[in-house]
């Protein structure tokens, strides 16, 4: 059981990097807490893939320190970490049985056979595998194969962390949320660090207690699914996460009022303040299609904007709304009617958010 | 151009792949084919296409039989789940390639090639080859291809599938967009419900080699024909319970009791299933007759906007759609809200005798 901090790392697959664009790990740090459920989020490409070799001592960094429990692990290979790994396929001997693969690991470093048969049954119990135990490996399914693979992590005791890599991909979707729950439960049960890699938010928000969004190479917000979702850090968790997600209007602030284009955003005073202290021209204004207001009728601080298309995915629909040259997505249920032609929004304002450089702003609502 | 398929039969090796399937799709129509893996889906574009004659029926093209006629005589185009392109060929040469080998002439071609390409955002990238775009752009890129050639029908089989989340979501919306332009019947087949609704035009849905319901693809999803239909489209599936109705009171596994109201009195005496969708649950009360039910969570799936909360009690497995995101660990109590206003009820036989009254009743 470890805390795994990375100090000042950066990685790139080049000998002689020269810019920012040149890493797939840009200068981080990072601490994973001791008992933690993570996950490590990203679209392909992002750097997740290298980042958790890193952890697990596939890869070498170009730069900077993997820290176990405080201790410098860059140059003990991958088999002296004690890192589990999960990954996207079942890793399992077909010919053994599914006892015989969870003793495995256990047989390796020359533990003794009652032991290991405690920790096999404990193990096989959590899973809901003790039924299979004598089967051969090669006649389970795709989900208990996936489950023999988890249980040769969670067998051994010195074991550092669980790395999950898409582990669900092969599972049927209708039996996807009882291996996350399963997932959770043997969280709970067995206080290991977690790190849950993936490209698919459901996957990342429903076992996670905290999220690293990676985007071009860095961690760009490390939060709760709620923080994720309510107040993104960055533009691209805005639209990364959520569907569809977050609208962002490029906004200036002119005689004390903010504009989007030629059109007036009616925001309080405190919005405009910050933007007039701030030396960039990227500025924008994010706000999620979930909590803009849409109203048939004139209303105060509202925008009139044009209803150019309505997606009805039957107990609410998507509007997409013309405002001056930006296209804006809002959600509304189905107790509502579809306005027709023209319509009238608000951005609650405790809602907005902005951002500067593409970085949220912190804004005191009180 | 309008297509036909009457009373189609196929079975393959004595297997039944498709039974007894009627089904008239109206020019310029939008038509989503939505089933599960396996449920016939690719074997119906197939037939559409002419890849394989059906075992028994017609296919009629604006009346005319081309139940025999092969898919080289027929105008049709498919794009599928994997993007297929040449990869000898640059963006432009791939999406000319139909034009070409029907020999339109040169100027004509240019001018469909950047159209099309335009219309699919990839005009940027006329020059590049298939290997070096993006998942999404060699999807458009084979989009392009069949866009560009003035089909009669185009079939899309999954073709969105092997892409990410944000990708698919936009393509969706731009596929819509598409279509409302042209005259081509589209025939597009997903297992997702989610990507039905956001496809509009109409929806027939598919279950075992059986058309279950064909019509507006809203119309489908609020008036299901019968149990069957209900759960192929919805996601999260709506929920099903037994019940009873007697004189004055509903129960649900005679255990849940509530008295009957207005939307239900029309029904007899007798045992139903009922249906509530996943996203008419709620946290807090919404109407006067909501019931109230302790349920235990047994897991709580974040979507990223939205929760599913699985739940169960001594009786029934449920799940519930929540707006925002909700953390709540397994095991957790949970008091949610039925709305007994928004309930559907099934005969024995899984057909349809009730629709919510604000769906328009039945």
């Amino acid at each position: 059981m470890a805390e795994i901090t990375l100090k000042t790392l950066a990685h790139s697959y080049l000998k002689t990097p020269t810019s920012d664009e040149d890493y797939a790990i840009r200068e981080m740090n990072h601490v994973w807490e001791q008992g933690g459920a993570y996950a490590l989020l990203g679209p392909s490409g992002c750097g997740k893939s290298t980042l958790l070799n890193i952890i697990s001592g596939l890869l070498q960094p170009s730069s900077g320190e993997v820290l176990f429990d405080g201790e410098r692990v860059n140059d003990l290979p991958p088999e002296q970490r004690n890192i589990a790994q999960v990954f996207q396929f079942p890793v399992i001997y077909d010919t053994m049985t599914v006892f015989d693969n969870l003793a495995f690991p256990l047989r390796n470093v020359g533990i003794n056979e009652e032991k290991i048969r405690e920790k096999v049954h404990e193990v096989a119990d959590v899973l809901e595998l003790t039924p299979q135990l004598k089967r051969k490996a090669k006649n389970l399914t795709a989900d208990e194969k996936q489950k023999v693979s988890m249980g040769r992590g969670l067998v051994r005791e010195d074991v550092s962390a669980i790395l999950f890599d898409e582990p669900l991909t092969v599972i049927d979707p209708q039996l996807k949320w009882k291996l996350r729950r399963k997932l959770k439960e043997i969280h709970r049960r067995f206080n290991i660090t977690m790190v849950y890699v993936t490209h698919d938010q459901l996957e990342a928000s429903t076992f996670a207690d905290k999220i690293a969004v990676m985007y071009e190479g860095q961690v760009v917000q490390f939060g709760t699914p709620r923080q994720l979702f309510e107040e993104p850090a960055h533009t691209f968790v805005g639209y990364f996460i959520g569907s569809p997600g977050m609208n962002f209007l490029d906004v200036q602030v002119r005689d004390g009022q903010l504009f989007s284009g030629n059109d007036v955003v009616p925001v309080r005073q405190r919005f405009c303040n910050i933007i007039a202290d701030t030396h960039s021209d990227n500025i924008k204004l994010g706000i999620r299609p979930d909590f803009i207001e849409v109203h048939d009728t004139p209303v105060e601080n509202g925008m009139e904007v044009e209803v150019v298309s309505a997606q009805d995915f039957g107990t609410y629909s998507v509007l997409s709304l013309r405002f001056g040259d930006v296209l804006l997505k809002a959600r509304i249920n189905e107790d509502q009617s579809t306005p027709k032609g023209k319509a009238f929004i608000r951005f609650p304002q405790e809602r907005i958010g902005m951002y500067v450089d593409e970085y949220r702003v912190e804004i005191n609502h009180e | 151009m309008s297509l036909i398929l009457e009373n189609i039969d196929h079975v393959v090796n004595g297997a039944t792949h498709i039974e007894g399937v009627d089904l008239e799709l109206a020019p310029g129509s939008f038509n989503v084919l939505l089933g599960r893996t396996l449920a016939g889906k690719t074997t119906l574009m197939r037939l559409m296409a002419g890849l394989e004659a059906p075992t028994r029926g017609r296919i009629l093209m604006d009346g005319e039989d081309v139940t025999g006629v092969s898919v080289r005589r027929r105008n049709v185009s498919m794009v599928y789940q994997q993007f297929i392109n040449y990869p000898a060929l640059n963006v432009y040469e791939n999406i000319a390639s139909p034009l070409r080998l029907a020999k339109v002439s040169g100027g004509e071609i240019d001018r469909r090639v950047r159209e099309t390409a335009e219309m699919l955002h990839i005009e940027h990238l006329l020059d590049r080859y298939p290997l070096e775009l993006s998942g999404g752009q060699q999807q458009r890129t084979a989009m392009g291809r069949a866009l560009v050639k003035d089909a009669d029908v185009i079939l899309f089989d999954e073709p969105l599938v092997n892409l990410d989340y944000k990708l698919r979501e936009e393509l969706r919306e731009e596929l819509n967009a598409l279509f409302t332009q042209r005259n081509c019947i589209a025939v597009y087949a997903t297992t997702e419900p989610g990507e039905a609704l956001a496809l509009g035009g109409n929806t027939a849905v598919l279950h075992e080699g059986r058309l279950l319901q064909y019509g507006r693809t809203d119309d489908v999803y609020h008036r299901p024909r019968d149990i069957q239909t209900a759960e192929m489209f919805s996601e999260p599936p709506i929920n099903i319970v037994r019940g009873n109705i007697s004189g004055s009171e509903v129960s649900f596994d005679n255990r849940i009791r509530f008295p009957i109201n207005d939307d239900l009195r029309s029904l007899a005496p007798g045992d139903y299933r009922f249906g509530v969708r996943a996203s008419h649950i709620t946290l807090e009360r919404q109407a006067a007759d909501d019931i109230e039910v302790e349920m235990t969570v047994d897991i709580a799936e974040i979507s990223g906007s939205e929760t599913f909360l699985h739940v169960h009690n001594e009786l029934f497995h449920m799940t519930v759609l929540l707006e925002g995101v909700h953390e709540f660990d397994p095991d957790d109590p949970v008091v949610l809200y039925f709305p007994t206003h928004k309930v559907y009820a099934f005969d024995r036989q899984g057909a349809v005798v009730h629709i919510p009254t604000h769906l328009g009743g039945m």
